[in-house]
């Protein structure tokens, strides 16, 4: 549905155009990640566009990647309360409670001076999806799409350091996730 | 340092942002604790086998056309309404005038069916396995298969030198017609030209329109119409025209 607006003009969409759309494909692969769900992520990154043009006069910065992110985080959460409310689609997330969780009680468990072997793109995709949320979220702001810390804090509006504990735990669950994956026989 | 405040600082070595003094300790406890360094050097391999799979997604170009769409397009063609709302304001308008309005309007209104046609046409190419009948990049490869086949000759020409990859041509119905699609590549955008025969051979200039989210550069020469089809916007997409003119001059002069 085309958005109309009093300050709608093409130059303004020609500039948007050429500022936002470069990015098609890094907010495709967060949504992705985020929501799991193909039909979901194109929904998602459609409604952040269409959101983005919306406040594209007020934009002054930060990059226009990690501001098109923060948008289509809030739509992607908008998304988890929905289906929060649907019983039978309800995310299966690890509970607030998982963050306070001390990082050395998983890390001292975890095998010592194992390798880590090399996997398809399928199976580490896979590893990844299975990441609870904010986790998840993290590792992909910084593995996939190469945002600084500050710039991640940015995106997912907490401090720095929240950003490092949380890539901490996400890299020492995908760590543990990974040498399971080695054990598993194929 | 302990391992502890180690196990969070390794991270941020691994991804360069640490400063140089807390670098320093966390290398230092590294290089003492067998631990440590058994996490860092996992951690680095994990990251580089992350990298080394292509773990991105590319957005389906269907995702793509629905958000183009939505945009306000560029240039605006005035539409039937405002052409008779001209002709109402318009006291001194002769009836031989009047007529020919009348004609205008009548001609836009079959042009506007036929470019939402061409525009079914392009969509239903790009289905799977639908794009080209014949798939080559070679324009003598191409040509020749079209003999036959229509009333016409469509000119195939190789533009992958000037940006616009050659990938094929196909048999499509448009307007109740077989009609030559020559299909090109441009990134990842699909360029449909359609070409078919008209009654007339006099030169019509090109004009971009929009329809759908797609963009159509119309334009006739020599006693065939063309259509280009196109998600690529108008700017690229009236650059892919400019060269396939080029080249036409070229070869008819040449």
């Amino acid at each position: 549905m085309p958005v109309n607006g009093p300050d709608d003009n093409p130059q303004k969409a020609r500039r948007f155009r050429e500022a936002a759309l470069p990015y098609l494909d890094d907010a495709y692969t967060l949504a992705r990640y985020l929501l799991r769900d193909k039909a979901d992520a194109e929904d998602a990154v459609q409604e952040c566009y269409l959101r983005a043009f919306k406040h594209f006069d007020s934009y002054r910065g930060p990059a226009m990647k990690p501001w098109l992110f923060a948008i289509l985080r809030n739509v992607c959460r908008a998304e988890y309360a929905r289906r929060a409310s649907t019983p039978t689609s309800a995310i299966e997330d690890a509970p607030e409670s998982a963050e306070a969780t001390p990082l050395w009680h998983e890390a001292q468990e975890t095998p010592e001076a194992q390798l880590v072997r090399r996997f398809d793109g399928d199976t580490i995709r896979r590893l990844i999806a299975a990441l609870a949320e904010p986790f998840r979220e993290t590792f992909v702001l910084r593995e996939l799409q190469n945002l600084s810390y500050r710039e991640i804090a940015d995106v997912a509006e907490v401090p720095v350091g929240t950003v490092m504990s949380r890539l901490a735990r996400a890299r020492a669950m995908l760590r543990s996730a990974w040498l399971a994956e080695q054990e598993q026989p194929k | 340092m302990t391992c502890e405040e180690a196990e969070v600082l390794l991270h941020a070595l691994i991804d360069g942002e640490l400063d140089a003094g807390h670098a320093r300790e966390v290398e230092s406890h590294i290089a003492d604790c067998a631990h440590c360094s058994a996490l860092l050097g996992d951690y680095r391999e994990m990251s580089k086998a992350v990298a080394g799979a292509d773990l991105r997604y590319a957005a389906p170009p269907e995702l793509r056309r629905r958000i183009e769409a939505a945009l306000p397009q560029p240039k605006q063609t005035p539409n039937r309404r405002s052409v008779l709302r001209g002709f109402a304001l318009g006291s001194a308008v002769s009836a031989m005038a009047a007529t020919g309005l009348v004609a205008i309007v009548l001609r836009n209104d079959d042009e506007t069916r036929i470019e939402s046609e061409v525009v079914s046409a392009h969509l239903r190419s790009l289905q799977a396995g639908h794009l080209t009948d014949v798939i080559s990049t070679d324009q003598h490869t191409v040509k020749p298969w079209f003999n036959g086949k229509l009333d016409v000759s469509p000119p195939v020409i190789d533009l992958t030198a000037q940006g616009f990859t050659l990938i094929g041509g196909r048999l499509d119905y448009v307007d109740a017609r077989a009609i030559g699609a020559v299909v090109y590549r441009r990134r990842a955008h699909v360029i449909n030209l359609f070409v078919a025969q008209t009654a007339s051979t006099e030169h019509h200039a090109a004009r971009i329109t929009t329809l759908q989210g797609f963009n159509i550069r119309r334009w006739s020469d020599r006693g065939l119409n063309y259509w280009a089809v196109s998600d690529l916007g108008a700017d690229e997409l009236a650059e892919f025209g400019d060269k396939f003119d080029a080249a036409m001059k070229a070869n008819t002069e040449g």
